[in-house]
């Protein structure tokens, strides 16, 4: 069964006189332990996407399921975790009350809470900044914690709206390193939003190529790099291939529209 | 492009004020249940007074109001313009102090780091107290006392407004201006006064409503008759509450009149700030 | 502060999750609160004696002449003839310093207590007003604010008269409400809450509106409750914002209940004293002055109070001040 299965979608925006097409039937599947990219110019509908799968919007029509189930149901089962371009961490917390937040709302005892906390903070290198406050920390490692806190209930899917795109290429390079030994020892299931061609290509199964006016998507690029990738990927000959061929599908996807 | 949940969430409550795009009809629409409310309390109020029979002397109908409001229109008029000229008079007086102290001061920080803090020490003080001296001083019956009042109210948040919007400034606009090798007068006139604009007209219409507070409380300490707080004193204290209400009805429409004013001169000075804009995008 | 607001069964929830804001268990360095305090008091001790300063020179260039023989009781002899006569810096007007903090040690009336005394009493009753009129402002402020964040429907039909309210002098219902409520203490109070309320709730509604959009998504995401939201997520990044009004309301709540006192006949607080005074400013300005000043510190006092639990409770939030 796929984690992600979506038909036939379409998401318009505004009314009658002046609406604009989000997406435009737009059909994908995802299979359990994929790491999918959504890739597209600006406006292409990509982070919509990603929040009518998480139903933080719904679409105009069409169906999506998640674990075989419609997103509402699965957003109310807390089947996906979450993680934004900005860290979106509350200041008034500390790092360790931060992971909690979403395990308080499910409910779980302060001693479970503070042991998975540690846990997840040692997934992610934190170790030892519990105490601290968000402010305390570098953007690298507040996006770290927001990391941590998406995946402290355990969700078998994790959506990422652009998580690396504010931090200097240095420190995205490391965290897509240590994304990916996450996603290995999680088996989690992740949808990733990006700007960037080699970051997909370097972390994706599946590239998603996006175009915009309406979101359509163009082509789907399976990505053979061998596992478990590190720095020496990005030098192999057929990364470059393969950043040339997502390149192009993009430049495909822009002149089909002009 | 714009996050569709911002768009959802944040622009869930804006009137729809862009007339080329909503109709009109839409617009009657939206407001329909603001104006329904004040047609229902009025209704309420006027029923109540009648079917529990109150008596006049403790809550007058709105009909009784309105008698007594068309009945000495003239007078209510007059009450209006004296206060009226009382606020506006303080109004000017004390928002040019303000804003003449912050331009002074805004090119020397120490000056200004010194004295905005006081200012805002001085404005968490009930300037009001002050009201019954400034009678003694310039005398109970003329209008300057009360404006000297009002003045005093108005000058501290005109001032720490005006500071901030002087010195709240994007560091790379000032930046650019250095780079240009311009005067300190013309960065002023360029970037800072410009970026003060909007914060000049929210300590306007904070201070239209102190203006009229100062003007008509000023009164509860003396005046004559020709003032609209020693009307309304005068009037609620022999219990013809309809005329206090009358009274207080000039005193709303003055309120009203004088914020309408200042917003629509902020349309007219500084069309291109956000709050202004009518469109979102 | 804000707890008081709440309702009782909520109460239990609130203290747990005010304690979070607060950020209990702390080993972090914190910004050292005590010289922030001490810091707010200073300014306002400077502020007195700016004024203090400002007033004394202004005599000295352009006041009644200054005698002081040891014939007349002084300590010392001092002679000054002011180069210029302002009429509003004589002594009527603008009494030296010395005769009015005298005025504070003699008797207020013949045989009585001495006018710091009155003074103080008066100030306690006002500023219980005053307190009383800013909790049940701030917490009808603070319900009305929520309601209104949660409700579009209420906020488009209220909010533009909480708006228009603002912008009209409501004092002038002042002669009104205290013959309604009996000219009572509680008239008074009720219009100091009535003053307050109008900040509190527009603040209120904004500050739970001011999360980002994307926090607001994290809680949909984990299908929290509109209740988990409101308390984890919503007033936690309201605080600046009702804290803002707070301070507003706090200055507000001493004006309302000084000018409540007035039309109700009410002699007790420093309203009355204000009324009183003034009837004798002509033989003894000084008193009027004193009462001033009372009224003043009153004001401060407040404020100051606000200022130091807002620093208290928002001291995890720097981030946001900057």
């Amino acid at each position: 069964m796929s984690v992600v299965s979506i038909s036939s979608v379409n998401k318009v925006f505004g009314k009658a006189p002046n609406q604009t097409i989000a997406l435009q039937d737009i059909n994908l599947a995802i299979e359990p332990g994929e790491f999918i990219s959504l890739i597209g110019p600006s406006g292409c509908g990509k982070s919509t996407l990603l929040r009518i799968i998480g139903d933080l919007i719904s679409p105009s029509n069409g169906v999506v399921l998640v674990n075989g189930k419609p997103a509402p149901q699965a957003r109310e089962n807390r089947e996906y975790g979450i993680v934004f371009q900005a860290p979106v961490l509350f200041d008034w917390r500390t790092v360790e009350k931060n992971v909690q937040l979403p395990l308080e709302i499910m409910g779980q005892t302060p001693s479970e809470r503070a042991a998975r906390a540690n846990e997840m903070l040692e997934l992610v290198e934190l170790t030892g900044f519990q105490k601290h406050y968000p402010y305390q920390l570098s953007g690298g490692m507040q996006q770290r914690v927001s990391i941590a806190r998406a995946l402290s209930f355990n969700p078998p899917l994790l959506l990422m709206d652009e998580p690396f795109g504010a931090l200097d290429e240095i420190t995205r390079e490391r965290l897509n390193a240590e994304l990916l030994a996450i996603w290995a020892r999680t088996q989690t299931t992740i949808v990733f939003v990006t700007h960037s061609i080699p970051e997909a290509v370097f972390l994706s199964t599946r590239v998603v190529v996006m175009s915009a006016r309406p979101g359509r998507i163009t082509e789907i690029i399976p990505i053979d790099l061998p596992q478990p990738r590190d720095m020496a990927t990005r030098e192999l000959p057929r990364f470059y291939a393969l950043v040339t061929q997502v390149r192009e599908a993009l430049r495909g996807g822009e002149s089909a529209k002009g | 492009m714009a996050s569709p949940v911002e768009k959802t969430y944040s622009d869930r409550q804006k009137a729809p004020s862009d007339t080329t795009r909503v109709s009109w009809l839409e617009r009657v629409r939206y407001y329909l249940p603001t104006a329904l409310i004040f047609v229902a309390v009025l209704l309420l109020w006027e029923g109540l007074v009648r079917g529990l029979d109150i008596k006049q002397f403790i809550l007058p109908a709105p009909s009784a109001i309105l008698d007594a409001f068309m009945g000495s229109l003239a007078q209510m008029v007059n009450l209006g313009i004296y206060t009226g000229t009382e606020a506006l008079g303080g109004f000017i007086i004390g928002c040019a102090l303000g804003i003449g102290v912050s331009l002074a001061t805004s090119r020397w920080t120490t000056a200004r780091e010194t004295l905005l803090p006081l200012a805002i020490a001085a404005n968490s003080v009930p300037i009001i107290a002050f009201a019954p001296v400034m009678n003694n001083w310039f005398g109970v019956s003329n209008q300057f006392s009360k404006m000297a009042i009002v003045a005093v109210i108005t000058f501290f948040p005109m001032m720490i407004n005006m500071t901030r919007g002087l010195t709240l400034v994007d560091p790379s606009a000032l930046e650019l201006m250095r780079s240009y090798a311009v005067s300190e007068w013309k960065t002023l006139r360029e970037v800072r006064i410009p970026n003060s604009l909007p914060y000049m007209f929210n300590a306007f219409k904070v201070c239209s409503t102190l203006a009229l507070i100062g003007a008509v409380v000023g009164e509860f300490f003396g005046g004559t008759r020709d003032a609209l707080g020693v009307y309304i004193t005068q009037e609620a204290a022999q219990f013809r509450f309809q005329n206090s209400w009358a009274a207080i009805i000039i005193a709303c429409i003055l309120g009203i009149g004088f914020y309408l004013l200042i917003v629509a001169l902020e349309r007219l000075v500084i069309p291109w700030h956000a709050s202004v804009r009518k469109t979102e995008e | 502060m804000t707890d008081s607001s709440l309702p009782g069964a909520l109460v239990a929830d609130a203290e747990h999750d005010v304690m979070d804001v607060l950020g209990a268990d702390v080993a972090v360095p914190q910004p050292n609160r005590f010289s922030d305090g001490v810091k707010i008091v200073l300014r306002f001790v400077a502020v007195f004696a700016l004024a203090m300063l400002v007033w004394e020179l202004v005599k000295f260039i352009g006041g009644t002449p200054w005698r002081y023989t040891t014939a007349e009781g002084a300590l010392f002899d001092f002679t000054w003839f002011p180069p210029f006569e302002f009429k509003i810096a004589n002594d009527l007007n603008m009494p030296h310093l010395w005769d009015i903090f005298g005025a504070l040690i003699q008797p207020a009336q013949r045989n009585g207590p001495p006018l710091v005394n009155v003074l103080a009493q008066a100030a306690v009753v006002t500023m219980a007003a005053a307190l009383v009129g800013f909790i049940i402002g701030t917490a009808v402020g603070l319900l009305l604010g929520t309601i209104f964040a949660h409700s579009p429907l209420l906020e488009r039909s209220l909010v533009p008269y909480v708006v228009a309210s603002q912008t009209i002098p409501i004092l002038a219902i002042a002669p009104m409400v205290v013959v309604w409520l009996k000219a009572g203490w509680w008239s008074v109070a009720l219009l100091a809450a009535y003053l307050c309320f109008f900040p509190v709730t527009i603040n209120t509604l904004r500050g739970l509106r001011s999360p980002d959009p994307r926090a607001l998504e994290l809680m949909k995401s984990y299908a929290a409750t509109t209740w988990a939201t409101l308390w984890k997520v919503r007033y936690p990044s309201a605080l600046p914002y009702i804290f803002t009004a707070l301070k507003i309301a706090a200055t507000t709540s001493v004006v309302g209940a000084i000018i409540g006192e007035l039309p109700s006949g009410i002699r007790e607080g420093l309203g009355g004293a204000i009324l009183n005074f003034n009837q004798y400013y002509a033989i003894v300005p000084q008193k009027l002055w004193a009462t001033i000043i009372f009224t003043a510190i009153v004001g401060i006092l407040f404020f100051i109070s606000i200022t130091l639990v807002e620093r208290v409770m928002t001291r995890n939030m720097r981030k946001l001040e900057s």
